[in-house]
């Protein structure tokens, strides 16, 4: 039999405002609430409301058979919370089906595997823990930002105790191979490996409705039937989509939505199945897969070069995670909020002079200037907290022993709690 | 394809950018085989680089005909042209000149600079345009700037053969719209009667259309490009404890130099380690100074005059950045010229140039924040300078006069088969 496993994601970042170097020390606040609150609603207007609907009607009308996942950003889902809370409660409704599984992320969606693995391990909890609170669920399913993955990686999230990871079927590194199956990871042998079918994702994602393309026009029936045709044996397709697919990139008037609100009943007539990524974990793999390189879903290259290609991007994040150990050890709730906002992958997309993405910038140099302007000053704010001439060992002793005399002057007071009402008594 | 064109200054001898763009655009156009330009200067000093065109001064064109021997004729134009010659020019003359000043061989004194009584130039040149309209064979006529657009007019008007003008600016670029009507009509008067436009930008094709009222299939954008240094490894920047921050170029109302001081001023209240410099001279200078003492800012702000030749390399290849806040600037070379020897660049969005960079810094001419900050970031993340200065160097190495001239070639191509 096989099987659809459908995954949606949703990520888009907070706005750095416009920050001129003569803020350094001035100004603390580093965001464009408005511009913020204007882009998650057109996202959530536009396409993730609609597909939420779209997606639970489909869960109804299948009593349930159809199952999907959601791979959503931990700074999605606080804009969600601030700037459009019917999102959370379309989320929560669909995770009320039991249909719908939520997939592990980093926090915020950043680069932290590649340059600090604490910073990383502590943002997939923090992930697990808003997930858990927001819908109930602990997702056994880790997938990187943009679907990151290297061997690494594996040993990471067997690590943290996940089954199944998530990354592209990129050409390199299959070669033959077909993505249309379970594998599991050669580093960590207790960690599945999904692979996403870029061909047919993307057939969603950029062809749908471009009348030039061989497959115009796309229906439910042919799209099933094109997975009904595939090899006897290959049993998982995996359709890793952005959400804005759905409304977006293909507008409402092609047809997206009733085209996908289909795919239920002619896969179940043709005997396809759903899952969710946890559940296609759980078939046997029928090979493991080495990654010795960092392998994602973008560009053509399939690798980081995008974020981290060039000597911009490469400055920025040097000096970015070279305070990540210091940050982690203070306690100041702003800090805290703004060195995840700064780890944002797209920070440094947009420093990329090729293909910047969805960028707000002039161009590559206007967004390193400002986000360095931003990060000298969230620099100086750390070097306030902890001097760097104090080393971060002896940091963490000093801080060991103001906490443990805090325990220490507790336990006294304690004691002299009872002395005086022994004395009284 | 044989071409005519009119020019008004040529290297070695150059007093602004037209020079530089003329001799550029002819050896670039040079290097395809079939190509033959004659160059018209009001006035050549001898030491012209003639290997690849010919040159031909207006002051050696007999205008009015003078009867005059065979010897002394070689004897007065000795290493400008044969006897044979200046009798072929004088058979060209079809109209009566004597109202022109002449010397005893019928040929006009230019300045070949920029004078008091410019206009008169201007007429003079056209007249010697009619004698080498009936005197040479050519293709095609190609004036350049404002100067030539009457010579090549007559020309084309006596010889019937197209007229292209190549437009390196326009007369709302020097003036910041307060233009001078007189040259303004003869720029218009030019524009109306040439077969084709060239312009050095799309913002000074947009210029053409929107204020001279030209349509708009007739303009075409011809971007210049940058002669490649002949020693790059010659230039070698000098460690230096402060970084320099350069502004190079006529001190004038159309380079926005008032806005290169406040943005000093602005990186000088936060920042220590960082000098100006504003090299050139210009009517605004004592302006400048004076504004850069009342923003108290004169202990890093220097004035080291006017600068030629090699020291203009030397000194970008010494700056960290450049700096051209150009208000209106049709094209803009001194940019191109900073980035080969790797010194990062900041120009304004009003420049014809900030078209076709991509390694370089954009902001508006007035929006001295954006250029502060951009001179600070540049001066303080070494990702930025390093960035800048090696993509930067790439990228100008790629912008050649070949690929200008080849451009220029089409639509010569183009009017002369009426496919354009």
């Amino acid at each position: 039999m096989k099987n659809i496993c459908f995954c949606f994601q949703m990520h888009a970042p907070y706005r750095m405002k416009r920050y001129r170097f003569f803020d350094i020390g001035a100004d603390h606040y580093y965001y464009e609430d408005m511009q913020s609150e204007d882009q998650v609603q057109y996202l959530a207007s536009t396409s993730y409301l609609p597909l939420c609907q779209t997606l639970q009607e489909m869960i109804r009308l299948s009593r349930g058979k159809f199952h999907c996942a959601f791979a959503i950003s931990g700074e999605m889902l606080e804009m969600f919370e601030q700037f459009a809370p019917e999102m959370i409660d379309a989320l929560k409704a669909l995770a009320a089906t039991k249909c719908v599984e939520f997939i592990t992320l980093p926090y915020a969606y950043s680069l932290a595997s590649q340059y600090d693995t604490n910073e990383f391990t502590a943002q997939v909890k923090q992930h697990a823990d808003k997930l858990n609170e927001l819908f109930g669920q602990k997702s056994t399913t880790l997938a990187n930002t943009e679907m990151l993955f290297d061997d690494e990686f594996a040993l990471l999230a067997q690590k943290l105790g996940y089954k199944t990871c998530m990354t592209e079927g990129s050409k390199h590194l299959l070669s033959w191979k077909s993505p249309n199956y379970v594998y599991l990871a050669a580093a960590a042998p207790k960690v599945k490996l999904l692979l996403r079918n870029a061909t047919v994702s993307d057939s969603l994602s950029f062809l749908f409705s471009d009348s030039s393309w061989p497959g115009y026009p796309m229906d439910a029936e042919k799209f099933t039937q094109q997975i009904v045709d595939l090899p006897k044996e290959e049993d998982v397709v995996n359709i890793w989509l952005g959400a804005e697919t759905f409304g977006i990139r293909q507008q409402a008037a092609t047809g997206i939505f009733e085209f996908l609100k289909a795919i239920p009943y002619y896969a179940l007539e043709k005997e396809i199945g759903f899952l969710t990524p946890s559940e296609a974990g759980k078939k046997p793999a029928v090979d493991s897969l080495a990654v010795p390189f960092p392998n994602t879903w973008c560009g053509e290259a399939k690798d980081l070069s995008p974020f981290a290609g060039n000597d911009l991007q490469q400055e920025a994040l040097s000096k970015l995670y070279a305070v990540a150990e210091r940050v982690r050890l203070c306690q100041d709730k702003n800090l805290k909020r703004d060195w995840l906002h700064l780890q944002v992958a797209d920070n440094f997309l947009y420093m990329n002079h090729i293909n910047a993405g969805n960028t707000h910038y002039e161009s590559a140099y206007d967004a390193f200037i400002n986000y360095m302007n931003i990060l000298s000053d969230f620099l100086q704010r750390v070097e306030e907290q902890y001097p760097t001439t104090i080393e971060n060992e002896e940091l963490n002793g000093l801080l060991k022993t103001i906490n443990n005399q805090n325990q220490e002057i507790e336990e006294l007071q304690e004691e002299i709690k009872k002395l005086r009402a022994r004395k009284k008594a | 394809m044989k071409a005519l064109m009119f020019g008004w200054e040529f290297p070695p001898h150059i007093l602004g950018g037209l020079g530089t763009a003329s001799y550029g655009l002819t050896r670039g156009m040079a290097q395809q085989e079939d190509m033959h330009i004659t160059f018209v200067i009001p006035k050549p000093w001898g030491d012209e680089d003639q290997s690849f065109l010919r040159i031909i001064g207006a002051n050696s064109i007999p205008v009015v005909w003078k009867d005059v021997d065979y010897n002394y004729v070689r004897q007065r134009m000795e290493g400008r042209m044969s006897p044979e010659e200046f009798y072929n020019f004088r058979n060209g003359i079809h109209y009566d000149f004597t109202r022109i000043g002449t010397d005893d061989l019928g040929c006009i004194g230019f300045s070949g600079r920029y004078p008091d009584n410019l206009l008169e130039e201007i007429g003079n040149y056209e007249a010697v345009a009619s004698v080498l309209a009936h005197s040479l064979d050519f293709d095609i006529i190609h004036s350049h700037d404002w100067l030539t657009y009457p010579a090549g007019v007559f020309a084309k008007h006596i010889s019937g053969k197209p007229l292209v003008i190549h437009v390196h600016a326009t007369d709302f670029d020097r003036s910041r719209g307060n233009v001078n009507p007189t040259v303004f009509s003869i720029e218009k008067r030019g524009m109306e009667e040439a077969d084709h436009i060239m312009c050095v930008s799309n913002l000074t094709r947009n210029t053409v259309i929107e204020k001279y009222g030209i349509p708009a299939y007739k303009v075409s954008t011809v971007h210049n490009a940058v002669e490649p240094l002949p020693n790059p490894e010659e230039f070698v920047k000098h460690p230096r404890k402060d970084k320099l921050v350069t502004f190079l170029g006529r001190i004038t109302m159309q380079k926005g130099p008032e806005f290169f001081v406040e943005a000093a001023a602005r990186v000088l209240a936060k920042t220590d380690g960082v000098r100006f410099v504003m090299a050139g001279s210009g009517d605004k200078m004592q302006e400048m100074i004076d504004l850069v003492a009342k923003r108290g800012i004169a202990d890093k702000f220097h004035f080291p005059g006017f600068m030629r030749g090699k020291q203009v390399q030397e000194m970008l290849c010494e700056s960290d950045v450049y700096i051209m806040p150009s208000v209106s600037e049709p094209f803009g070379i001194s940019p191109l010229e900073a980035m080969q020897v790797g010194c990062p660049s900041i120009i304004s969005h009003q420049s014809g140039c900030a078209e076709i960079l991509t390694h370089a810094i954009k902001t508006d001419y007035w929006d001295i924040d954006a250029m502060a900050d951009a001179i600070y970031a540049i001066v303080k993340y070494p990702a930025m300078y390093k960035s800048l200065s090696e993509l930067g160097k790439e990228e100008v190495n790629n912008i050649r006069w070949y690929d200008a001239g080849l451009k220029v070639r089409r639509i010569y191509d183009g009017v002369i088969n009426h496919t354009l």
